[in-house]
């Protein structure tokens, strides 16, 4: 039934937004690398007045060998966009992918929000008939409906794109694409809402990373390494940018939540010449648009006998920039290192500038650090999917990448954690000493959706 | 309907059309605040209206070249028929619209959404049982379309129609823009697509009934 006035959880703007109420939950997807075990969402309590803060309160499986990653809600702030608002849809259902089976579980969180019920599963196959793609990954609720990225099409080749979901009836509506022009490569998406334009960036097709990074295709500069932009209602690429030969895996894709701001910010995994990892901008210069790279985090020496095999003749641990998130208010731009096992914080009042104002590190290759709440236990993993809150006073990651990943740089495997961290105003981060999640049951934890929205769940049409 | 009664209907569906959101005076606020510009809205208007009474034109010119091959009575009959299905077709697949036009639309895009917008919502088709004859016999005076209503009557209508959706929607744009601020959508927006539905309905079963 339709709500009589808007969803409370929906904002017009990102000012709005930023004042919203703390969240009390947090879900969190997980996955049996081992595949023998069922995958599951879990909500977490995120209430520190609660006498269960930091717990799992829940559980809900989905399928054996889900492999679940990303995952968004069926509805949000957009669906106040002028153009074509459908407003009084319900925030309620959560879009979760299976990045390896296919499938995508749709999770009802109204009825109980701490256990969402499993009330209906999108078939690997109903989406190669309907839409031609595999892989389903990053999910976002807009304009027309539910927009999820795919990494390879029915045969799990190339190209990946995206596809339309019905963010009601959870009917698969078809390829998004009308041209796609040089794209071929699927990862991530997003948009400018008040600039008409869509966003996607490479990682590479299924047989390049479903057993793993292959060392050779990295060498070759084989991986992703190109933005491309899109024409947002006409469906067309517009422009491609290649980062160049010296860079690989261009990932995780964070556009101004301002809808009259064009610039974003988007992580390079892999330097070629040096380990390094880059943030860069893009942003309209003129008619087209441009990168810029704002920030290089540098490989740090490492005795050969601490590296993974993959890494042992380079004496080097790369950091290994693998997710980033910007703050609902644009100013903050949080970096996950999972190879060094540092959580930056940039300040990005000024997008070409970047000034790095907190640090923090927890597991790492090489550093294993501890978390306050048990001082004595090295961790392994690294920061990884970080997820800000509304306000922006709250940060919360986890340390797993993919499962056939996780084991080429951490080979005792990584038993998962999620953790959180305080912001202070002005700048600076901490971790809380009262919220450590040691993941039960051998699975890993991905990436982190906050109760009523978050800063990557979210877009918004009004300034 | 009887005359005055009749205008007074066409002018206030002109209210109703122009303070959903969804008809116009929303999109003009977005484009005043993303060009920061308080005469973006203004401007923003007059293809909004435009779209807008072209969609009712062309519904309203449809009755009439109906009416002219169609007894009265079934051509109401016929047009309570199409608003329920409107109705229906609006409950179940209103949603599913593709966008279009975005928020660097000009002029002529602007026309177009406003022009796709009031024809997917049956805009036009919610005039009907003003302009059709409810009853049988025509009074001196009486504002119906087949036979009596003449081209200069429809057009008549039609202003009447546009002008009160016209400055409907720059009464609450302005409002909004200069006052309230967008804040107002989270308290402010009731469900115009279930009161619409509701009202496609209602105006079916009266053309129906006649």
């Amino acid at each position: 039934m339709a709500r009589m006035m808007p969803d409370p959880s929906f904002y017009p703007s990102p000012r709005l937004a930023a004042k919203a109420p703390a969240e009390k939950l947090a879900y969190v997807v997980a996955f049996d690398p081992k595949r023998k075990k069922k995958d599951a969402l879990a909500s977490v309590d995120v209430d520190p007045g609660s006498r269960t803060y930091g717990q799992i309160l829940g559980q809900t499986e989905t399928l054996v060998g889900d492999e679940l990653h990303h995952f968004g809600w069926n509805a949000c702030s957009s669906c106040l966009c002028p153009n074509l608002p459908h407003p009084h849809v319900e925030r309620r259902y959560l879009v979760v992918p299976g990045l390896r089976s296919s499938n995508i579980h749709i999770m009802d969180v109204k009825p109980d929000p701490r256990r969402p019920k499993l009330v209906k599963t999108i078939t690997a196959a109903e989406i190669a008939e309907r839409a031609g793609y595999s892989r389903p990954h990053t999910v976002h609720c807009g304009p027309s409906g539910i927009y999820v990225s795919a990494l390879g099409d029915a045969e799990g080749k190339a190209p990946g794109g995206v596809f339309l979901i019905d963010h009601e009836s959870f009917e698969v509506r078809g390829r998004w694409e009308v041209d796609r022009g040089s794209q071929r490569f699927g990862y991530d998406f997003w948009w400018h809402l008040g600039h008409d334009t869509l966003v996607t960036s490479e990682w590479g097709t299924p047989d390049m990373f479903e057993d793993g990074l292959v060392p050779d295709l990295i060498l070759g500069a084989k991986y992703g390494r190109r933005l491309h932009f899109w024409d947002l209602h006409k469906r067309k690429q517009l422009q491609e940018i290649d980062f160049g030969d010296k860079q690989q895996l261009v990932f995780e894709l964070r556009p101004a939540h301002d809808p009259t701001k064009a610039y974003g910010f988007v992580n390079c995994v892999l330097s070629l010449e040096d380990l390094s990892s880059s943030i860069w901008v893009w942003y309209r210069d003129g008619d087209r648009w441009a990168v810029r790279k704002v920030v290089t985090i540098p490989a740090e020496p490492a005795a050969e006998e601490d590296l993974p095999p993959l890494l042992k003749g380079f004496k080097a641990v790369p950091p290994l920039v693998t997710d980033i998130d910007l703050s609902v208010d644009d100013k903050y731009l949080y970096v996950s290192c999972w190879g060094t096992g540092d959580l930056q914080q940039y300040d990005v009042s000024d997008p070409f500038n970047p000034k790095l104002t907190g640090k923090l590190r927890i597991g790492g290759i090489v550093s294993r650090a501890a978390h306050p709440a048990a001082p004595d236990r090295p961790l392994n993993g690294g920061p990884q999917m970080v997820e800000v809150s509304r306000d922006g006073r709250r940060v919360y990651f986890t340390n797993s990448l993919y499962g056939a990943i996780d084991e080429q740089f951490y080979p005792d495997g990584v038993q998962g954690w999620m953790v959180k961290v305080d912001a202070a105003e002005g700048g600076g981060i901490a971790l809380d000493k009262r919220f450590f999640v040691d993941w039960p049951g051998g699975l890993r934890p991905h990436q982190v959706r906050l109760q009523g929205g978050d800063a990557s769940s979210d877009s918004y049409c009004y300034p | 309907m009887s005359g005055a009664w009749a205008w007074a209907a066409l002018a206030g569906l002109g209210v109703y059309h122009g303070v959903n959101p969804a008809m116009g005076w929303l999109f003009a606020v977005a484009l005043g605040l993303h060009r920061g510009s308080r005469r973006v809205v203004w401007a923003s208007l007059l293809p909004i209206a435009l779209g807008h009474a072209a969609s009712i034109a062309l519904v309203l010119a449809a009755a009439m070249l109906l009416g002219r091959v169609l007894e009265p009575r079934w051509l109401a009959r016929l047009a309570g028929l199409v608003l329920i299905g409107w109705a229906a077709w609006h409950w179940w697949r209103g949603g599913r619209h593709r966008v279009r036009v975005g928020m660097r639309a000009g002029f002529w895009g602007l026309a177009l959404w406003s022009f796709v917008m009031a024809t997917a919502h049956g805009a036009g088709l919610m005039l009907l049982p003003v302009l059709l004859p409810t009853t049988g016999h025509h009074a001196h005076g009486e504002l119906t379309l087949p036979g009596v209503l003449t081209i200069g009557g429809a057009l008549a209508a039609l202003a009447v129609h546009s002008a009160a959706m016209l400055a409907t929607t720059l009464i609450v744009a302005v409002l909004v823009y200069e006052w309230a601020g967008v804040a107002i959508l989270r308290r402010g927006w009731v469900n115009f697509d279930l009161l619409w539905t509701v009202a496609l309905v209602l105006t079916g079963l009266i053309l129906l009934a006649g």
